[in-house]
């Protein structure tokens, strides 16, 4: 038997985003899902998808009903899929009420986008919160922020290291290091910082990143992931057995560093 | 797009990068890319090439390096078409057998649709060699400050094809948008002419290359690693997974 995979980066839609084939898309990650052998989707919703407000500054109204689709996602795959709580912090009530919502009903990470920068101190009830019930946060990056970008209030490695230095009890993850920007940036950024781990999600299958990756964060801090493109995924993971790694490192990358971060519960149908 | 015994590598270079450190990127570690995933062949570019102000001396150093390889490196070596002496690099590329000639408007410095490249592209059409344009090396969010070449667009490529009736062109690391906006942006007998590697393609979930193989054609599409940039098994994991 192969051993799990988690995918700590994965999306979904709901019959809100204004995309007619939702149901499809759907079908169609988990189907891929089956045939390279990931047996956890670590998922968000992040509200509307722009639909009926900006993906990356949501609603209260559509994050709520993002969320409930992505119980609803869970509850319909208790074996295979796991919901972050998305939230927009800059409706702090209502975030934490959807975090506290969402881990009672079985979520079991929060999602932060682009709604409001890192560094914030909007986000330090959120990481507080985050620290106390064992919820590791995800968040949405660009591998080095060097200006402003229209639809996004972007933060970088740095913005998150500042958040988890004033948070040591709270996990978090750095988003798709493949997902756009400078990653050697990100990567010599987050040396010596215990609690961020790096997913390898994203569409960039850069040479010379997974390197990187091992030589400042180490195995122990690297968690596979998707995104939007699932064969990338899969070529980063192969990639590192080409790379030399050990068949004990790639396991903890398939699957090990993510019990670690989320616990026990996402290991899935196969374990 | 061929079996996996005969596969061919449309897009890959050797040499250095400018803007960060790539791992070997050298003939003997592409060979054993190559030898690991199963591509039997590959038509080889010059990265520095593309940054020489003068292509001639990067052909040179090319031709020289696959030398030892050439039964499964081919040479696509660069040229400059408003630098002086470039219809001699065309000859030289027919001479090694070249099969096809890269060029890089938008480092070079010239326009993409004037008369210099509609005189590259005669010139290749009569010496029989596909024309290869590259879009992009890199994501343009991640760019070095001096790396201040645009991405070509593709009015370029609509250009190029119209300017000779016979020229064929090779477009490398185009997405999904850049595909239709030309494809569907042509007559059918230019679209005919012009094919697409899919280094820079999504695959699932959103499934951009399987949309492309059944509104463009899977005919027009060819296997390009884009590498020493990119993960070389990432072009081959798109293909397994394409719907």
């Amino acid at each position: 038997m192969t051993s799990p995979l988690i995918d700590v980066h994965a999306h979904f839609d709901h019959d809100r985003c204004g995309r007619s084939g939702w149901a499809e898309a759907n079908a169609r990650r988990l189907a891929v899902g089956e045939r390279i052998g990931i047996t956890m989707h670590i998922a968000s919703i992040l509200g509307s998808w722009g639909h009926t407000s900006p993906t990356y500054f949501p609603s209260p109204d559509d994050v709520t009903y993002g969320n409930a689709a992505m119980r609803a996602l869970q509850r319909e795959h208790p074996g295979r899929i796991r919901g972050y709580v998305a939230v927009n912090p800059n409706f702090t009530r209502h975030a934490v009420a959807e975090i506290e919502r969402g881990l009672a009903e079985g979520m079991v990470g929060i999602k932060l986008g682009a709604s409001r920068r890192a560094t914030d101190p909007l986000l330090d009830p959120i990481a507080q919160l985050a620290a106390e019930r064992g919820a590791p946060i995800l968040q949405h990056a660009w591998q080095h922020r060097r200006r402003e970008v229209p639809g996004q209030e972007i933060s970088d490695a740095l913005d998150l290291a500042a958040l988890a230095a004033r948070h040591p009890g709270a996990k978090f993850i750095l988003a798709h290091i493949g997902g756009g920007g400078d990653w050697a940036h990100s990567l010599r950024a987050l040396v010596g910082v215990p609690n961020i781990w790096v997913d390898l999600s994203g569409s960039g299958v850069d040479r010379g990143m997974l390197g990187l990756c091992v030589e400042c964060v180490g195995v122990r801090r690297l968690v596979w992931g998707t995104d939007l493109t699932m064969d990338t995924g899969l070529a980063k993971l192969r990639h590192l057995s080409a790379m030399g790694c050990s068949e004990e490192d790639i396991e903890q990358v398939r699957w090990k560093n993510a019990v670690e971060v989320f616990g026990r519960g996402v290991v899935g149908d196969e374990s | 797009m061929g079996d996996r015994m005969t596969l061919t590598d449309h897009n890959a270079l050797i040499g250095a990068y400018p803007f960060r450190r790539l791992p070997e990127p050298t003939p003997e570690r592409l060979l054993a890319e190559m030898g690991r995933l199963g591509i039997t062949s590959a038509w080889v570019g010059h990265l520095p090439s593309a940054f020489y102000r003068d292509a001639a001396s990067g052909n040179d150093e090319l031709l020289a390096a696959l030398e030892p390889h050439r039964g499964r490196l081919l040479p696509v070596p660069a040229v400059h078409p408003a630098f002086p002496g470039w219809q001699r690099e065309v000859a030289r590329a027919v001479e090694a057998s070249a099969p096809a000639v890269r060029t890089y408007p938008s480092h070079y410095g010239f326009d993409p649709a004037g008369r210099a490249m509609a005189a590259l592209c005669a010139a290749c059409a009569e010496a029989g060699l596909e024309v290869v344009l590259t879009v992009r090396f890199e994501d343009a969010r991640q760019r070095h400050a001096l790396d201040a070449a645009p991405d070509l667009i593709g009015a370029a490529v609509r250009a190029a094809v119209r300017s000779d009736p016979r020229v064929r062109l090779l477009v490398t690391a185009a997405d999904r948008a850049f595909v239709e906006e030309v494809h569907f942006g042509s007559t059918p007998e230019e679209a005919a002419r012009i094919r697409w590697d899919i280094s820079w393609i999504w695959g699932p979930p959103e499934d951009h290359l399987a949309q492309l193989f059944r509104t463009v054609g899977r005919e027009r599409f060819v296997l390009g690693t884009h590498f020493p940039l990119r993960l070389p098994e990432a072009a081959l994991t798109k293909l397994e997974l394409a719907q």
